[in-house]
């Protein structure tokens, strides 16, 4: 806006102003409706929502999928979207840190003296766009599963209780945060521990269960896993031991 | 329609107040007009020695432009705030900040304390509310394009009271300390420390210590109620000083019925 614009501005608005209402009690009483209405709205939710309880925080537990508070769902999705390792900060960081200052920035980006949404088509079209994709990345974040999530066809040979078993390895091997340190085909991050994709060319299903009950460190060991659920531990070993 | 004068009781006439006549002297004035006069007295003793009735005035009795029910979705994100401010301080009454302690305290509050999962309710699902309604607030204040000449600086304050209000949400995420909690918060975290420069600093900070261990929660307690909300409560000071000194802006569609004299 140059000065002309801004005195244009000041004066268009001081007319506006003084053709206006009194704050009070106008405006305040406005405000005091919409207050009854919100609060009617937390006390409602409350009461039909309730606020559940899950069991008590167990850090040893090894195949718990967390999830965020749903408004963080845009985010977590961009994160299941986004594989590959050496892009992950980008979806984790980059993309809110540039959204924030983006977002700050916005009044000097943009210093056009129109104000109408329909005589900005940029502006209006991008927020209109940026809304569609946050609402779409929210409803698939909290429709899919979690980014432990392992994404793979079976071998073509496996059939019968033997699919089962591979597709529930499959699941507890994602649950059980392996992907944090190993690569399994698309999935999880390249170190520090060895890619796993093809791990069953280079140890036998009894070396990889010896490897789960004795790591090295810093991996942890699933002989817990063994001794509370033993069909856990065989899944993922005979998931693991699929792997060619 | 019947006078409703009638159906009232008769007063005693020495109750009735007395209009005063034209040219005659106020003075000595009945129990009763004095009495009726005790607040406008109160209220100027208070005044003549804390001096708020020219920012009362400043503050409330201003003329604002004609505006829609948009209007009052500021307000609105303001009274959640509160209402989060109130049940936040309720919900403290009852807990307890340690690693051992704070799923207990919480499973008294929600299963044996009066009203204790309401109040864990309104003050978990008014987070949803006031996230929400910042959203609104803030897509409105996009499309009316009020964030334009004179008003930039509020619209940063607003920024950073969206930052206040996530670090809110995601603080108080881990003080239930269920399963949920715990481990959204362990992810969020290394979310936190895969950063560029500051991301690990930011991650110790919030962990206390390299790991997540029996100081975190307290931390975590700490800013969720004292460093963040005190942040919030002086950023809307902050916005509200702009927005009255400022005024709040017109929908652009509105044009003034008098034309400017050219």
């Amino acid at each position: 806006m140059n000065r002309k614009e801004k005195e244009e501005y000041l004066r268009e608005y001081g007319q506006l102003k003084a053709e206006g209402e009194p704050f009070f009690p106008y405006a305040v009483a406005h405000d005091g409706i919409i207050a009854v209405v919100i609060m009617a709205i937390i006390i409602v939710m409350s009461l039909v929502l309730g606020a559940e309880l899950g069991p008590k925080a167990d850090p040893t537990s090894t195949t718990y999928v967390p999830r965020p508070e749903w408004y963080f769902f845009f985010l977590f999705e961009l994160l299941r979207i986004i594989k590959p390792p050496q892009l992950v900060p980008l979806a984790t960081i980059g993309v809110p840190t540039i959204g924030i200052i983006l977002l700050m920035l916005l009044p000097f980006l943009d210093r056009g003296a129109e104000r109408h949404p329909l005589k900005r088509p940029i502006a209006t079209t991008t927020g209109i766009l940026v809304i569609f994709a946050m609402g779409y990345l929210t409803f698939m974040g909290a429709s899919a599963g979690s980014p432990n999530e392992i994404e793979m066809k079976a071998p073509a040979a496996l059939a019968g209780p033997a699919l089962v078993e591979w597709e529930k390895g499959r699941i507890v091997v994602g649950q059980s945060g392996c992907l944090a340190c190993h690569k399994i085909g698309e999935n999880g991050n390249d170190g520090p521990g060895p890619q796993l994709t093809h791990i069953a060319s280079k140890l036998p299903e009894a070396a990889i269960a010896q490897t789960l009950r004795n790591p090295t460190a810093p991996m942890p060991s699933f002989k817990n896993l063994q001794t509370e659920s033993p069909e856990k531990f065989k899944a993922m070993v005979s998931f693991l031991g699929q792997l060619n | 329609m019947p006078d409703l004068k009638k159906l009232l009781p008769p007063i005693p006439d020495a109750l009735k107040l007395q209009p005063r006549r034209a040219g005659t002297n106020p003075e000595p004035k009945g129990p009763v007009e004095q009495a009726a006069e005790a607040g406008t007295h109160a209220g100027a003793w208070i005044d003549e020695r804390m001096q708020l009735s020219g920012a009362v005035r400043w503050a409330m009795v201003r003329k604002v432009p004609r505006h829609d029910w948009t209007y009052t979705l500021g307000f609105s994100v303001m009274f959640a705030f509160l209402s989060q401010a109130v049940t936040g301080v309720f919900l403290a009454m009852a807990y307890d900040p340690s690693t051992t302690n704070a799923y207990e305290s919480i499973r008294y509050t929600t299963n044996e304390a009066f009203l204790g999962e309401f109040l864990r309710g309104m003050h978990k699902w008014g987070s949803t509310v006031m996230v929400v309604l910042v959203f609104l607030h803030m897509a409105q204040t996009f499309f009316y394009g009020a964030y334009k000449y004179p008003r930039e600086l509020n619209w940063v304050i607003g920024v950073v009271l969206l930052i206040l209000t996530m670090t809110m949400s995601f603080t108080g995420y881990l003080l239930p300390f269920d399963q949920r909690s715990y481990w959204a918060t362990i992810v969020g975290v290394n979310i936190n420390g895969t950063g560029p420069i500051v991301g690990p600093y930011l991650s110790d900070f919030l962990r206390a210590g390299p790991e997540f261990g029996a100081t975190t929660l307290s931390r975590f307690y700490a800013i969720h109620m004292l460093l963040v909300p005190g942040a919030i409560g002086a950023m809307i000071g902050a916005h509200l000083w702009l927005v009255t000194r400022l005024g709040t802006t017109s929908p652009p569609w509105n044009k003034p019925r008098k034309q400017a004299d050219s």
